[in-house]
């Protein structure tokens, strides 16, 4: 196996290495999707499948969907969206520096202890048996917590850029798809799949690689296809079902702190007894919450159809 | 050289290039992606480092999951003001340094 190792980080690096060099930025975006996937697989050989299939929803699907949106908005603005990358001999210089410099940490950390001895004493009382799950949920539902405020934070922020006119706009760039065409097509065919795909990856997350984060971003991607094939119309910022459905993450989340401080066991700390049924209750608000922030954050502040380019 | 190693290694490459791309480069949108390559290259280095000595430590996977997600609504609020900025100014670039001191160019005035 250390020879697919080897040719894989080879690929990665040489995908990477096409992704920043070169001129066409749609090209570089394709080049960031296979990276993604790449990278992806790096992952499964970790032995980290948890982290392969966010790398795979997100780095290499929304992230690229993001990026080529982006090379969308710019045109529609008139503005270049390719750039050739000049020699910049000091940067060049400074960041293999970097790189070696990394290098060189890697093979003069020590060794750690093995395995980590606390973690397993207290997966019993995590009420799940999917590790990364017990640890996001539950041991440090801290960072998750605030994580899903950073998520809305983000979104208040992209939403914030809207312009004065397009307030009551459908969030996203107005799409135009031709009827029976291969996009449309798509949009009635594979909504239905990947809401199966979603639902199953936080259902299974509790006992399997999988969980609210990879589900949910399934979800959004169900989302943003079905509204950039026209079989759903993006609804508007100030649509009050779908602001409760970007808050209930945060809330259910809270919500199960407090009980816990109320049951005696401390705030964000769930009791033994409740922590595999709270935790499912919590990863279904979330999943709720981080599908529908993503693919609004994907699609972008609204844009009335008039409004492209403006004054330059 | 190990499995490990190897993995380790393209991390640090990947933050190196993901730099690179992102001084040399002056388009908005091309930095995004370079940020992007930077940030996926220290999760793979940590990734590395939680997958030594054996079995795979969860807790930094929960963390590199964390940081994926965080990465993309960072990602989402750079690309929507790279294409404010590019709306408002005409270029998908920010204006240099010495140029601003100069004077008010177009990018500055517009708001």
């Amino acid at each position: 196996m250390i020879l697919f190792d080897a040719t894989l980080c080879a690929l990665i690096i040489a995908v990477a290495l096409a992704t920043v060099a070169g001129r066409d930025s749609f090209r570089a975006i394709v080049f960031f999707i296979v990276y993604g996937l790449f990278v992806s697989v790096a992952w499964v050989r970790l032995d980290a499948v948890n982290v392969a299939l966010a790398e795979a929803a997100i780095g290499a699907g929304l992230t690229a969907v993001l990026f080529l949106a982006g090379i969308g908005r710019l045109r529609r603005a008139h503005v270049q969206a390719d750039q050739s990358v000049p020699l910049h001999l000091p940067a060049a210089l400074a960041c293999t520096g970097l790189t070696a410099a990394l290098g060189w940490a890697w093979f003069a950390l020590p060794l750690p202890d093995r395995p980590a001895p606390q973690l397993a004493q207290a997966m019993p009382q995590a009420g799940v048996e999917n590790a990364v799950t017990a640890v996001l949920l539950n041991f440090r539902a801290w960072d998750t917590l605030l994580e899903t405020v950073v998520l809305l934070a983000a979104l208040i922020g992209v939403w914030m850029l809207t312009r004065d006119g397009n307030w009551s706009a459908p969030v996203g760039v107005p799409q135009n798809v031709r009827p029976g065409g291969i996009l449309s097509g798509f949009g009635r065919v594979l909504p239905p799949l990947g809401f199966l795909v979603g639902v199953y990856l936080v259902y299974a997350g509790t006992s399997r690689p999988g969980g609210a984060f990879q589900g949910g971003t399934v979800l959004a991607a169900v989302g943003l296809v079905a509204a950039m094939a026209g079989t759903v119309r993006p609804p508007r910022i100030m649509a009050t079902g779908w602001r409760v459905a970007l808050i209930i993450g945060s809330l259910a989340f809270l919500l199960a702190g407090v009980a816990g401080e109320l049951l005696g066991s401390g705030f964000l700390t769930l009791p033994v007894a409740i922590a595999g049924n709270a935790i499912l209750a919590i990863e279904i608000a979330l999943t709720v919450s981080i599908a529908v922030t993503l693919a609004f954050l994907v699609l972008g502040p609204p844009e009335s159809d008039g409004s492209g380019g403006s004054a330059s | 050289m190990s499995a490990l190693d190897f993995f380790a290694l393209t991390g640090a490459a990947l933050v190196g290039l993901g730099s690179y791309g992102l001084i040399a480069i002056r388009h908005l949108l091309r930095q995004i992606i370079a940020f992007n390559l930077i940030g996926s290259g220290l999760f793979l280095f940590f990734g590395a480092v939680a997958a030594r000595g054996g079995d795979s430590d969860p807790v930094p996977q929960a963390l590199i999951i964390t940081g994926i997600v965080v990465a993309l609504s960072a990602s989402a609020l750079a690309v929507g003001l790279a294409v404010v900025q590019a709306e408002a100014s005409g270029h998908a670039e920010l204006p240099d340094g010495d140029d601003a001191s100069d004077g008010p160019d177009d990018a500055q005035d517009a708001t």
